[in-house]
Formats: structure tokens, sequence, C-alpha cells
């Protein structure tokens, strides 16, 4: 048996971390998603005038780490004297940043619904926003579900980058109990059997999805 | 709304020295890219392999580098090592981490490939008297480069982005590391990093462009 000065309470700290990391991953792919379904339609059959500028935007929002993202935002909303807290800055940051992604997923499970098929539905009679509910929403599921879940997965695990603004999450619990116990291998595997433990079944079900949808088309 | 003067002349005064953090982050990027994809094609074929041990060893190895964050990956170099006597400094942790990562992600992206190259191809080039690495290096690498090289150039733009957490175990020449210092130095955070951010946006768009124009080059046909 390993013998550690971790104790019981040591670990309920961690897991509360493990809770935080679940809460701010929860908000940002809410809030990301939401926009990311808005901007993927507009990207996808919006104008150019609209679609080109929003997609230079989001396309910063990838190419730049998300740590300074982080950092800038902080600042900045201290410099507005917005008074918002690092939770919030957080998640609103992080949110952006899935949205960025998922307006590409969209984007893509929106023009893999091929032309022809919204055209037919069109001239049976349904409506635009018919056609989009009920023909382009349920055959661009099968196209977005897998990446959109290892977007989340993705999103999970880049929320670690938070404890620079001064959050307590996962990695960050892990580290102040490093500190006070000196056993740093020992904890970060526990901080990282408990991600492999939230990451790991759901990519799984991904991929699982990801093969048996292409084994029906 | 503002009470805040900004002072963008000392951080452009100090574009020098964060330019010369940009050009460790890229040599960062670019040896944790290299050292990743040899270790990637080693991984892609041991999890191929007959022996269970090769395959369990690479995908205990995939799977940890693809369901743990980049910055855990980094701690486990940095803080996690110290605890079996193997002490690195903040580079070489970083370094590390990246390239556990890219080595991860990189094996799958060539796990794939491997598997859209027809095994009947490599069952000619033995046929017709080549050993089994010439077949591997002549037969298959060649297809695989065309296959994995637009993933590859993703993996770099993360690569580029991940070196950016080497701030956090105390990394101070590369871009976020020079342009924190001298954010403690004078606490005009959003400066500093707002030309940290330009520079980062410009490396990767010079990244993917050029990449883009070496697959016209040498994938015309």
């Amino acid at each position: 048996m390993i013998e550690t000065s971790m104790t019981w309470s040591d670990l309920m700290f961690m897991l509360n971390g493990a809770g935080k990391t679940l809460l701010i991953t929860f908000w940002a792919v809410a809030g990301g998603t939401t926009l990311g379904i808005v901007f993927g339609l507009i990207r996808a059959t919006g104008s150019l005038w609209i679609s080109i500028p929003l997609g230079f935007i989001l396309d910063i929002l990838r190419s730049v780490p998300l740590l300074i993202q982080f950092i800038l935002a902080n600042s900045f909303q201290a410099i507005a004297g917005l008074n918002a807290t690092p939770f919030v800055v957080g998640c609103t940051v992080l949110g952006l940043y899935t949205s960025a992604y998922c307006t590409e997923i969209v984007r893509g499970g929106v023009l893999a619904v091929p032309q022809t098929t919204r055209r037919a539905a069109r001239s049976l009679g349904l409506s635009y926003t018919q056609d989009l509910t009920n023909i382009v929403f349920p055959l661009a599921t099968r196209a977005m579900l897998p990446s959109w879940i290892g977007l989340t997965l993705g999103v999970m695990k880049d929320s670690a980058l938070v404890l620079w603004i001064g959050i307590i999450e996962l990695l960050r619990s892990s580290q102040i109990i490093i500190t006070r116990i000196q056993e740093p291998l020992f904890v970060l595997s526990v901080a990282g059997l408990i991600y492999f433990l939230i990451s790991f079944p759901i990519s799984r079900i991904g991929a699982h999805l990801e093969r048996k949808w292409r084994e029906d088309d | 709304m503002f009470n805040y003067t900004f002072h963008w002349r000392p951080a452009f005064q100090a574009l020098p020295a964060m330019l010369e953090g940009a050009l460790i982050t890229i040599q960062i990027a670019v040896l944790s890219m290299l050292i990743g994809t040899v270790i990637a094609i080693a991984l892609a074929v041991a999890s191929g392999s007959q022996y269970r041990l090769a395959r369990f060893g690479a995908s205990v190895w995939v799977e940890t580098a693809r369901n743990t964050p980049a910055l855990f990956q980094i701690y486990m170099a940095y803080f996690g090592l110290g605890s079996i006597g193997i002490f690195l400094d903040s580079y070489i942790a970083l370094l590390a981490g990246i390239t556990f990562n890219n080595a991860g992600y990189l094996a799958e992206t060539f796990r794939g490939g491997l598997r859209a190259i027809p095994p009947i191809q490599t069952r000619a080039g033995r046929s017709l008297g080549l050993g089994a690495f010439s077949t591997f290096r002549l037969i298959v690498l060649p297809q695989l480069f065309r296959i994995v090289f637009y993933p590859m150039t993703n993996q770099i733009v993360w690569a580029i982005l991940m070196t950016s957490l080497g701030v956090i175990v105390g990394l101070n020449i590369d871009l976020t590391g020079v342009t924190q210092e001298l954010n403690v130095r004078t606490f005009r955070t959003f400066e500093y990093f707002a030309i940290a951010a330009v520079i980062y946006y410009l490396i990767t768009k010079l990244v993917t462009g050029s990449a883009r124009l070496a697959a016209w080059k040498l994938f015309k046909y």
C-alpha cells in the first residue's frame, strides 16, 4: 500500500475543485454552444458582409493563447470598472473561446446537409424556419455531435487555466495540497485520475457515436 | 467609464525583448513538434503491434495525453518528477510536457493515416524485394505525410499556443514569460499582454500561411 499523508478532507477539497471545474465547463459550454449555433448559422447562410468579419474575429480567439485571453479580459474588466468576479470573467472568456470552435462545427454541420435536400424541403412547402428545424437540424446534429463532445472535453481541460486569475479549480486545489504535504507525484496523480475519469468515458461515447453513425450512412 | 490612462509607449519600447521571447516560443514549439513526431510514429507503430505490452504502453500514453489538461502534463514534468528525484528546469519541463501532449495527439493522427494506406501496398513493396524498413520509408511514409500534413499544421499551432503555459511553472524567457516579467515590474498588464496577443496571432498566421504555401508546392499532383 502506498503511504501518504494525504487525508480524506484533502481529497474532498480536490473533489470540490473538480466541482468548480465542471461548473465553469458547464457555463462556458452552455453559453458557447448557444452563441456558436447563432454564429454558425450566420457563417453558413448569412451574407458575406457579416460572415467574413465574424469569421475573422472568431479566428483571433483561436489564434491567441487562452491564458493571455484570460489575463487580458481580467485586466480589462478592472480597467473598465466592471467589478466582475474571476468566476464570471473565467466563464465569459471560456464561453467566447468555446463559441469560436463551436461556430466552425455548426458551420461544417449545416454545410454538410446537401443543398438539394434543403431545396426539396422548401419545394414541399416548408418555410425557411421549418426547413432549419425539421430538416437541417436533425441531419446536421449527426455530423456535429462527435466534434461537439470533443470540444466539450477540450473546454473541460482548458478550464484548468483559470487558476491564473485566482479561481481554485481542480489543478489549483491539488497545487495547494502539494505545498502542504509535499507529495507532488501522488497528489498530481490523483488529480490526473479525476480528470481522466471525467474525460475518458465521455470521449469513448463520442468515438462510439461517430463509428455507429458512420455505419448508418 | 474608463478611469485609466493607457500607456502604450513603454510597451512598444519593450517590443525587441518580446520578439526575442517570441523566438524562444517558436523554438520550444518546433522542438516539441520534432521530438513529438518521432515518438508519435513509434506510438502509432506500437499500437498496431502484435505485442500486448507495446499496445498497452502506447494506449496509456495516448489516453493520458488526450484526457488530461496540457497544464497538468507540464505540472507532472515540473513538480511530479521531482518526487522521484528528477528535477527539470522550467524550460525542459515545458518542453517535456508539450512533447508528451503532441506525441499523444499525433499518434492518433498517424494511426488514422496508417489505416488509410492499403496494406496491399506494403505487401507489394516487400514482394518487390524491399526490406521492411525501406518499404515503410519509401512507400508508406510519403503517402502518410500527405494525409497527416493538415492535422500536423493544426498541432503545431496548438504547440505554439501551449508554450504560453510555461509562465505558470516559472519560465521567464518565452513570449508570455517576458511579458509577465515586464508586467510585474510596471503593472501595465493590459498594454503588454495586448501586444503579446498580437505577436502570437501573427506567429500562428505565419505558420498556417506558410504551411498552406508548402502544401500547394508539395502536393501539386
